[in-house]
């Protein structure tokens, strides 16, 4: 049986760096040297910062490639990484890197942007607080996740992939902890794809994962 | 009006009330000090009148303090505002010196309440020096900047920096803006407050009514322009989208501004607007008092659709005000309208008379397309830049600053 889950809230903040981009080399040496939670920010931040519900793109990189350098081949294959296939920001900074330097191999010319539409390099800084609130059972979460806010669902559900063993979020993680009694409801949850929702269709998600689950455990007993 | 915030959970949800409750916890009791230059007119007052209230119902002890000075003070922060946004205005010596000792005689006024406070922010170049006129400040001094200073004239800014420096964090509305600076500066775009007077519902009927006392015209489409007379605002290119347009849609145009208590160019700016828009009986120039918020709400909300086509812009709070009300907004491709005006999804962006033209033109003429966007740019505002958003990242700012500048801070 584990410790209680323990519900937390957080807020994100955006810090300038003073990191700026112009050409696309710049973002490459610029991303080859940014700090961690600079990577973060640009592949996350869109979650909790104001931000348009239907972007073209989920990450600030394709999205700077093709409105600021006008490289739509770029910001497509840009566009297509998935952060969580990456074991950390190291890789994922990495996989950000091949796809630039490619792109630099291919051409002339280094694409440019306008001086008014230059990259800007932000970090994160994230503030995590206790909600006093702590599941014992499972079950309980059908009545507490639709009542997180937003910025619980990205502690627990997004960002919890950066601190926890096997990156998992921290539903699943202190799910394990139960032995193989959850391990549907795991894989269950393991079947949602964070990153191209955002944070309140996600709370659907679980919430509906939750319910479907001990409903039918209810109706099988 | 009551200010309570449960009068909030309607518009944002109760979740969003319950999250500033839990951040501001641990800064119940602390002294929080706003200083800026006027208490009417301009985005920085009508959001501190407004924020502050909130501020102290969470429980922290907020106070708002002006800086005054006499006219060649004003001149000088005006110079400043501009010269920050890029004009290479030069500022006569006498201005400096009136600049300088509205400051020294405002924290002479303030010495103590200034001194004590736990947070003190500072707003905007007007009262940036006072903190290096505080030498026995015991809390965080933070400088907020609403202006767009991507690119200052830099002896300006090389005059201002030397004040700034020494905070211990700033606050720019948008990336583009932040500066070389030796301490963090946090990116927190501003906001409106749906239910200010500005912003509120209105009945119908008094919707309707703003077409009777400004002799417009029911049965054609309203464009409008909010803004103060101000060559940033380019209310000319208005005026010549509008009649670019007019060769194809039966239009009326209304500009409605005011002079900002802080703004002495306003005068002269409105009669060269006057002077472009001759004798056209379909152009309405509005001068209006500062608090004619009801009035701007009702017009807004009258309006077909809402231009800013400003060649600069800090965030540009009446885009929001106007998405706010479902309203597409035309705007100049510029500053915050950028993080605003998702191009072809909640209005458009441009950078011409000519580009505004055909816009007005084709969403006149796709009703449809119209409502769509104006619905998409309701929510957006409703998501992130409403009241409730701005005060969680100032608490966030301040649970913050006390507790260093690493990357994850976890409380409790």
């Amino acid at each position: 049986m584990p410790e209680p889950f323990s519900v937390r809230g957080c807020a994100l903040l955006a810090i300038a760096t003073g990191k700026r981009a112009q050409t696309l080399r710049e973002l490459r040496d610029n991303i080859a040297t940014a700090h961690p939670a600079c990577i973060y920010y640009h592949f996350w931040g869109d979650m909790l910062r104001p931000s348009f519900d239907e972007p073209e793109f989920a990450n600030d990189f394709a999205s700077w490639a093709r409105h600021g350098l006008h490289d739509h081949r770029l910001a497509e294959r840009l566009g297509v990484i998935d952060p969580l296939d990456s074991a950390d920001m190291e890789s994922l900074r990495q996989e950000v890197i091949d796809v630039v330097e490619e792109r630099l191999d291919e051409g002339e010319l280094v694409p440019w942007s306008r001086a008014d539409q230059q990259f800007h390099f932000l970090r994160s800084q994230i503030v995590i607080f206790d909600l006093n609130t702590h599941v014992r059972e499972p079950g309980e979460f059908t009545d507490i996740i639709p009542e997180m806010s937003a910025g619980s669902i990205f502690y627990h559900f997004i960002d919890a992939r950066r601190r926890t063993k096997y990156n998992l979020d921290d539903f699943r993680a202190w799910l394990w902890g139960f032995g193989d009694q959850y391990k549907t409801l795991i894989d269950e949850i393991g079947a949602l794809d964070p990153y191209f929702s955002n944070l309140a269709e996600l709370r659907g998600s679980l919430t509906r994962v939750f319910r479907d689950h001990f409903s039918g455990v209810r109706s099988r007993t | 009006m009551s200010t309570s915030l449960e009068l909030y959970e309607p518009v944002v949800g109760e979740r969003v009330i319950r999250q500033l409750r839990q951040l501001s916890e641990g800064l119940r009791g602390l002294k929080i000090l706003h200083v800026n230059s006027t208490r009417s007119g301009g985005g920085v007052a009508e959001i501190l009148d407004r924020f502050i209230p909130l501020q102290k119902e969470l429980g922290m002890d907020v106070r708002w303090e002006v800086v005054e000075g006499e006219e060649d003070f004003y001149k000088c922060t005006k110079a400043f505002h501009n010269s920050l946004q890029g004009s290479p205005v030069e500022i006569p010596e006498a201005h400096i010196r009136a600049y300088e000792e509205a400051n020294a005689r405002t924290a002479e006024r303030l010495g103590p309440v200034l001194e004590e406070a736990d947070f003190v922010f500072i707003h905007d170049p007007q009262p940036a020096p006072l903190l290096n006129l505080c030498s026995q400040r015991k809390g965080k001094w933070i400088w907020r900047c609403h202006i767009d200073v991507s690119r200052p004239y830099r002896p300006t800014w090389k005059y201002l920096r030397k004040f700034v420096e020494a905070y211990d964090a700033s606050i720019f509305s948008l990336p583009d803006f932040a500066q070389a600076l030796p301490h963090p500066q946090y990116i927190i775009p501003p906001s409106i407050d749906p239910l200010s007077t500005k912003n509120m519902e209105l009945d119908e009927d008094e919707v309707q009514a703003v077409y009777g006392r400004f002799g417009l015209d029911e049965k054609r489409p309203l464009i409008l322009q909010v803004s103060r007379f101000d060559r940033f605002k380019d209310p000319i290119g208005v005026i010549r989208a509008y009649r670019l347009a007019k060769n194809f849609v039966p239009l009326q145009l209304v500009l409605a501004g005011g002079g900002a208590a802080d703004d002495p160019e306003g005068t002269a700016v409105l009669q060269e607007v006057r002077t472009a828009a001759k004798d056209d009986p379909d152009i309405h120039i509005l001068d209006l008092p500062p608090d004619a918020h009801r009035i701007i709400n009702a017009l807004q909300r009258a309006a077909d659709l809402v231009l800013q086509k400003s060649i600069k812009e800090g965030f540009g709070l009446v885009v929001t005000e106007a998405m706010w009300k479902g309203k597409p907004v035309i705007g100049g491709d510029v500053g915050g309208i950028r993080l605003q005006v998702i191009n072809h999804h909640t209005g458009f962006l441009v950078g011409t008379p000519e580009g505004a033209a055909l816009r007005i033109r084709y969403l006149l003429h796709h009703r449809d397309r119209l409502e769509e966007m104006g619905r998409k740019a309701k929510d957006l505002v409703r998501e992130s830049f409403l009241l409730t958003r701005h005060l969680r990242e100032y608490l966030t700012l301040m649970v913050a600053l006390t507790h260093g500048s690493d990357e994850r801070i976890e409380l409790g």
